[in-house]
């Protein structure tokens, strides 16, 4: 049993390595993640949002929707915390 | 259970320590367009500060300054006024989220008025990481039992 274990986690490793041989390199600027949005927001993050900084460009106005989402996980980790610790009278 | 220290050293260097910590994480929240930084950033580092509030003057102290009731109210209101901003640009007829709605409220350029969007979601943020950043280390110095409640739960420490 422990035999076929090794066996499937060394041929599910070698079909993990043979997917990374044709990623592009580290970096390179003809690569598809660079070639899609990304040209825009470093062309035009200054002139549209006139915020220099473009990651609190992307992170704040682009993909602010996501961050609205970040915000109410840390806000659902403070409610969580309140509800299994805070222990409060009974109130008559 | 945290309580009031004697020692005037850590009072007098948290007294000292407090002012510029707060002013530090307001500017790491406003300065977020030009550097590093942002609401998270400068959220955690202003919730600190109440934190170290908390830990060098003791509960009854702080809760003067700021209290678990205070914290929960304005957790609220940090995503509130991140999802009003955004409802604000729904209801000038852009999408949900899309500040240049906002240009004819402020009265500036779209572009300027992104910018302005995204000040005002970074202080939401802010003032949320802040606030369950203080709730969170208040429930857990305190085992989430308020002083004024000890007797009536039977505790003894």
């Amino acid at each position: 049993m422990r035999i076929l274990a090794l066996i499937t986690v060394i041929i599910t490793g070698i079909i993990l390595i043979y997917g990374t041989v044709d990623m592009p390199d580290w970096g390179d600027p003809n690569s598809p993640a660079s070639k899609h949005v990304s040209p825009e927001y470093i062309e035009e993050a200054l002139e549209k949002t006139a915020t220099p900084n473009i990651v609190t460009a992307v992170l704040a106005d682009y993909r602010s929707y996501d961050t609205l989402g970040e915000t109410a996980v840390i806000f659902t980790a403070g409610i969580a915390c309140i509800l299994i610790l805070r222990r409060r009278r009974q109130r008559k | 259970m945290i309580s009031i220290t004697d020692d005037i050293i850590i009072r007098a260097v948290a007294r000292i320590l407090i002012p510029f910590i707060q002013v530090y994480a307001l500017y790491v929240i406003m300065h977020g367009h030009h550097s590093p930084g942002g609401g998270f950033q400068g959220g955690v580092i202003l919730g600190a500060s109440f934190i170290l509030y908390l830990i060098t003057h003791g509960l009854e102290e702080a809760k003067e300054k700021m209290s678990e009731l205070k914290a929960g109210l304005l957790s609220t209101f940090g995503i509130l006024l991140y999802s009003g901003i955004g409802l604000l640009c729904l209801i000038m007829g852009r999408n949900y989220l899309d500040y240049g709605g906002l240009s004819t409220i402020l009265k500036v350029v779209p572009a300027q008025a992104r910018s302005l969007g995204i000040l005002g979601i970074e202080i939401g943020v802010g003032i949320t990481v802040m606030a369950i950043m203080f709730s969170v280390f208040f429930d857990i110095s305190t085992g989430g039992i308020l002083p004024e409640d000890e007797e009536d739960l039977g505790v003894n420490r």
